[in-house]
């Protein structure tokens, strides 16, 4: 039986790959799960919730992690593919950061794990470097309109973790109570950090 | 590196805000494939990258952006596929035949009875 090419299972289609790299002993299956449970279970946006957490209780650490965030992130142990040259974002009054990649989905992987799927859909892709404002608030997130915005377009070169504004009333909290209530959507751009 | 904070069951901090990184179980196999060849240095990151940049800005010329239907891990194993035949370790019609092959394997092959 044969099937046209477009209409390939990709469930079927993978496993075809995965068969014949493995025989051509390209793949280790082994390797490659190790692969996929480091991203699964370890890797995520916890990283970044622990970055933004010190910058914002060791104001050495917050200058060291906007002027080289690479090294910075380096120094909490967060390192790895997707993580060659992060720059940070600081989230102020003046200006609302929030980070796209128009082409395809280049993310911070070390300090946020893999791209949730609406950062990766087309319509997000497009619509929030056309029009911003509107696209936050859609996702729930209306930036005062006396707040510029800056969309900063991810590439192979240049990935971005957005610093957000400490919540006010968080004074008294140490940095582990403060990684609890740094969500993703925060550190991309999208959402702020709230201490309810 | 040192966990502080719980990182499993449903107190977690952010990890994923409730979404599965993979939504069905071939989307891990493809992503795994990708990071591991780049690894082993079968291909740079930015080879795999700029196919599947192309994968996706064919989809979305072909289907327009706000069709809900786009699929990224489908785009990404035909990146993938894409990045090995130029590397010349898959020739153009070798996913296709192996996948015939397996098609035809009878209903319940991967269950013992």
């Amino acid at each position: 039986m044969s099937i046209p090419p477009d209409r390939i299972p990709p469930a079927l289609r993978t496993e075809a790959l995965e068969q014949l790299l493995t025989e051509r002993g390209l793949v280790d299956p082994s390797v490659m799960e190790r692969f996929i449970a480091t991203y699964e279970r370890d890797v995520g946006p916890l990283n970044g919730a622990r970055v933004v957490a010190r910058a914002w209780t060791d104001p050495g650490y917050r200058a060291a992690l906007l002027c080289d965030g690479t090294a910075a992130i380096e120094e909490m142990g967060f390192s790895g593919p997707q993580g060659e040259h992060i720059v940070v974002l600081e989230q102020s009054e003046e200006v609302h950061h929030v980070v796209v990649c128009t082409l395809c989905s280049c993310y911070p992987w070390p300090v946020l794990g893999l791209p949730p799927s609406w950062y990766k859909d087309p319509a997000y892709r497009a619509r929030v470097v056309r029009e911003p404002r509107t696209v936050l608030s859609e996702m729930g997130l209306d930036v005062p309109p006396e707040r510029r915005i800056e969309v900063w377009d991810s590439s192979a070169e240049v990935r971005y973790l957005v610093l957000p504004q400490r919540p006010a009333g968080t004074g008294s909290w140490d940095a582990d109570a403060l990684a609890g209530i740094v969500t993703r959507d925060a550190m991309v751009g999208v959402a702020e950090v709230s201490a309810a | 590196m040192t966990a502080l904070l719980d990182t499993d069951g449903p107190g977690s901090p952010p990890r994923d805000n409730g979404e599965l990184v993979f939504a069905e179980p071939w989307e891990s196999r493809a992503f795994g494939m990708a990071v591991a060849l780049a690894d082993a240095g079968a291909f740079t990151w930015d080879a795999f990258r700029d196919r599947l940049i192309a994968r996706i800005a064919r989809w979305e010329a072909e289907h327009g952006v706000d069709n809900p239907s786009f699929r990224y891990y489908r785009c990404w194993l035909r990146a993938l596929e894409d990045v090995l035949v130029s590397a010349g370790e898959l020739a153009p019609g070798d996913v296709l035949n192996r996948s015939s092959t397996l098609a035809e394997r009878p209903a319940g092959h991967d269950h013992d009875h």
